[in-house]
């Protein structure tokens, strides 16, 4: 079939502002829109910039905004679409060159959540023990790949004045870490989290669930982040 | 500006990643990477990694030093092995530690399955040996190890490209990278530098790797003078999804999953009847298309089936998300209730830079060390793989050999001091990259790169022969000539992609003769090298490593012997 797709351009080097721009590829219902793109570039021009990877939804490298919604190219098939697509980089971050964002800022904010075991009694020497039930606790966060389409989606990071939220992606490291029954560092990853730009900045808008490659229920572990806070205070205080 | 590290190291996978932490806090290091962090290519590794813990069942060191010995068809070296399947335990833990959350056993130990070739009591039944986090082991290994490089403030240099290595007479003493946000060069000095920028399957047009794997330190060290080693050695993984490619694990035949071909039948059975799935990936990659060349096929095309439908949902959803996922959303399948198609897909490179137990790059057939040049990982060949890798050894090969790399540099630091670079140093790439964007030729990387890959396909995979080698050596030649006739388009600054394909593709065009050429003069068929010609392995003749030299005159072959300490060779049967 015939796919056209209308591309966000933008060029610093050379361009007065973003402009869009429509290529035509014949395409298989079964390629993924990655093929498209590469095909674009191999074929009819090579200027065109945009991240990729793996190719099959493991790196996170290809997140894109697709017909306004973000998601990986590589996940995406043809057949998904009619006649054309539009195709944008993700919100929220500067573009560097069409669809390239920086994303110093996304890894910077998931820096601040310390994203990192923190123990504090010596290991055993063989392993930690952890029992099933307590894995699942956290097991859907490990899933995240960093491809930050749910921080790009979120009204919360879109809005100029909230803009410093950690978001959801940061926050679901951080449930990670949190909701590990190995990890020894609750008292300080509470202390960090409860505040405004982080998890009490989420306004539980699902946005961010409703996009993620990897199916993570993100809002939800952003919930419980928020009622482990709650329960942790009025422990304290009836104590 | 010149920057200047103690310590760089090219590529931020596992090995990478894994030596970087060894290094962090003691001496001043940097991690340079052609992809940003977290989006190499050990991500992509799904099914575990092996030590013989022994929580699921009984385990020894040994069975599993034998079972890696006789996967490699005799040809890895027995004293890296040994070492490196000892080791394991310690590496587990310690990732445990770091907080890799792997899955676990009902009674909270880390949980294992069963993999191709691992074996019980040296061959006797399968044995559960891979550690696992459900199919996404490599992704969370990475995470974790990337994590810990924050914490210990490492600098790192994303998509920044590896150019050149720059040479003190013998010595590496730094190299020349490419910013692809903003395409300027620059020069870094280093006391020491570690390649581990992985694999080349990106060589072949069915390959499980992803776009980054294109062999550039692999060839770059072939630039300098370092042979590469056992080149021919490359293994198709046999449940690649068809037609893409993408790597379905080992783990679906570790948890149970079936090869069926055309007829149904469970094929594995005849050709090796005690383990059938679970036998090396060479074996069963050759099963698979014997039964398709015999018509067994489905449907009589190029693929077969791998049955998960007796599993039940339940295991499929907790231990096998990842390729289920995959599944659905290329195929449409749903391998709860329908089996998928799958056909063997270019996996890994079992050869590379040749190198001592400490990651130090060997530069001849004598053992003599290249000083200030390291290397580990997929672009490395200690060797511990041999003609054929098991599954799970990678991660471990990776974790193992990075670390005692890193170990190795910083000792080593005490030998090297800064040799000074200057711009002139620059001058020799920035003339490289200026000729490719003013080349008055007309030719084009990507049908280059679509030529490359069908003649590897063609001659250089599962199966080959003389004729055929020595065609598709002559075909990659010509395909050589006319890279030189080629004109980079894009002359802008910023993320200029088919300037870096470019140069990749002169990398994969020096590394597919290479393959070729290792192919062609080894006259036997051993693990993941198999010549139709000649069918049996010769081990009078052949138990022995290739080492392809680049010289004035061309490409050069020679041998170096195989280190035998415990097990010698035997027919290999599954």
């Amino acid at each position: 079939m015939l796919l056209r797709l209308k591309i966000f351009r933008f060029d610093p080097e050379k361009d007065q502002g973003p402009y869009y721009q429509t290529f035509e590829v014949e395409a298989d219902p079964m390629d993924r829109l990655l093929d498209c793109l590469n095909r674009i570039r191999w074929e009819q021009d090579p200027t065109l910039s945009f991240r990729m990877s793996c190719g099959h939804g493991v790196c996170g490298s290809d997140g894109m905004r697709i017909n306004s919604i973000c998601g990986l190219a590589c996940q995406k098939l043809v057949r998904s679409y009619k006649e054309e697509v539009l195709i944008e980089p993700l919100p929220v971050f500067r573009v560097i060159k069409d669809l390239v964002v920086d994303l110093d800022s996304f890894f910077e904010k998931y820096f601040s959540i310390r994203p990192y075991f923190i123990t504090k009694t010596i290991p055993p020497d063989t392993e930690r023990k952890q029992f099933p039930e307590q894995h699942q606790q956290f097991e859907e966060a490990i899933r995240c790949i960093l491809c930050a389409c749910c921080t790009a989606s979120c009204p919360v990071n879109q809005n100029k004045n909230t803009e410093d939220y950690v978001g959801p992606a940061a926050l679901v490291r951080a449930f990670r870490y949190l909701f590990d029954s190995r990890d020894e560092g609750e008292e300080e990853r509470i202390k960090l989290l409860d505040e405004k730009a982080m998890v009490w900045g989420c306004q539980t808008l699902w946005k961010c669930t409703e996009v993620c490659p990897k199916e993570i229920p993100i809002t939800r572990q952003i919930g419980q982040i928020k009622r482990r806070i709650y329960e942790r205070k009025n422990r304290d205080k009836t104590t | 500006m010149i920057l200047k590290h103690d310590i760089v190291i090219v590529g931020s996978g596992l090995a990478g990643l894994r030596a970087a932490v060894e290094c962090a806090g003691q001496v001043d290091i940097a991690v340079v990477s052609k992809v940003l962090p977290t989006r190499s290519h050990s991500g992509a590794a799904q099914g575990g990694i092996t030590a013989s813990l022994g929580n699921e069942e009984e385990d020894r060191w040994d069975w599993h030093f034998f079972d890696t010995v006789k996967g490699s068809d005799y040809l890895g070296d027995q004293d890296a092995i040994e070492m490196m399947v000892k080791d394991a335990p310690r590496v587990i833990y310690e990732l445990e530690h770091m907080g890799v959350p792997f899955s676990r056993t009902p009674d909270g130990k880390i949980a294992q399955r069963n993999f191709g070739g691992h074996t019980r009591d040296f061959g006797k039944r399968p044995v559960k040996r891979a550690c696992y986090a459900a199919d996404r082991t490599g992704r969370v290994i990475l995470d974790t190890l990337y994590d810990q490089c924050l914490r210990h403030h490492i600098t790192f240099y994303s998509e920044h490209y590896l150019l050149s290595l720059i040479f003190d007479k013998e010595r590496c003493v730094g190299m020349v990278i490419y910013n692809l946000s903003t395409g300027e060069l620059h020069l870094i000095q280093a006391r020491a530098i570690l390649l581990a920028t992985g694999g080349c399957g990106r060589i072949y047009r069915t390959t499980s790797n992803g776009f980054a794997s294109t062999g550039d330190g692999i060839s770059l060290a072939l630039r300098s003078g370092i042979p590469l080693e056992d080149m021919e050695f490359i293994q198709f993984h046999p449940t690649g999804l068809f037609p893409l490619g993408i790597l379905v694990s080992e783990a679906a035949r570790g948890e149970g999953g079936i090869l069926r071909n055309r007829m149904g039948e469970r094929f594995m059975e005849r050709y090796a009847p005690t383990v059938r799935e679970l036998a090396a990936r060479d074996v069963v990659s050759r099963a698979i298309l014997t039964e398709v060349r015999e018509g067994r096929g489905i449907g009589g095309k190029d693929y077969i089936h791998l049955d998960l439908t007796h599993l039940g949902e339940e295991i499929i959803q907790k231990r096998l998300w990842e390729i289920a996922s995959f599944a659905r959303t290329f195929l449409g399948i749903d391998p709860v209730f329908e089996p998928i198609p799958v056909q063997p897909t270019c996996h890994y490179l079992m050869g590379g830079i040749p190198t001592d137990l400490d990651g130090r790059v060997l530069k001849d057939e004598k053992g003599t060390v290249a000083p200030g040049l390291y290397a580990a990982g997929e672009c490395a060949c200690v060797s511990v793989h041999g003609a054929n890798r098991l599954g799970c050894n990678s991660l471990l090969d990776l974790l193992v050999f990075g670390r005692r790399s890193g170990q190795a540099m910083k000792q080593d630091l005490l030998h090297y001091e800064f040799s000074p670079l200057s711009e002139k140093h620059l001058k020799p790439t920035a003339r490289a990259i200026e000729e490719l964007l003013t080349c008055a030729g007309r030719e084009k990387s990507d049908i280059i790169r679509q030529s490359m890959q069908s003649i590897m396909m063609d001659y250089g995979s599962v199966f080959r022969d003389a004729e055929g080698l020595k065609k598709g050596i002559e075909e990659i030649r010509n395909l050589k000539e006319r890279y030189r006739k080629i004109k980079v388009s894009n002359s802008l600054k910023a993320f200029n992609y088919e300037l870096m394909e470019t140069i990749e593709l002169g990398h994969q065009l020096d590394l597919a003769e290479v393959i070729l050429l290792s192919a062609l003069e080894r006259k036997e068929s051993r693990g993941a090298h198999w010549r139709k010609d000649f069918p049996h392995r010769a081990d009078q003749d052949y138990l022995k490593h290739t080492l392809v030299l680049q010289t004035s005159k061309g490409l050069e072959v020679k041998y170096k012997p195989v280190k035998i300490t415990q097990f010698h060779p035997e027919a290999r049967v599954y």
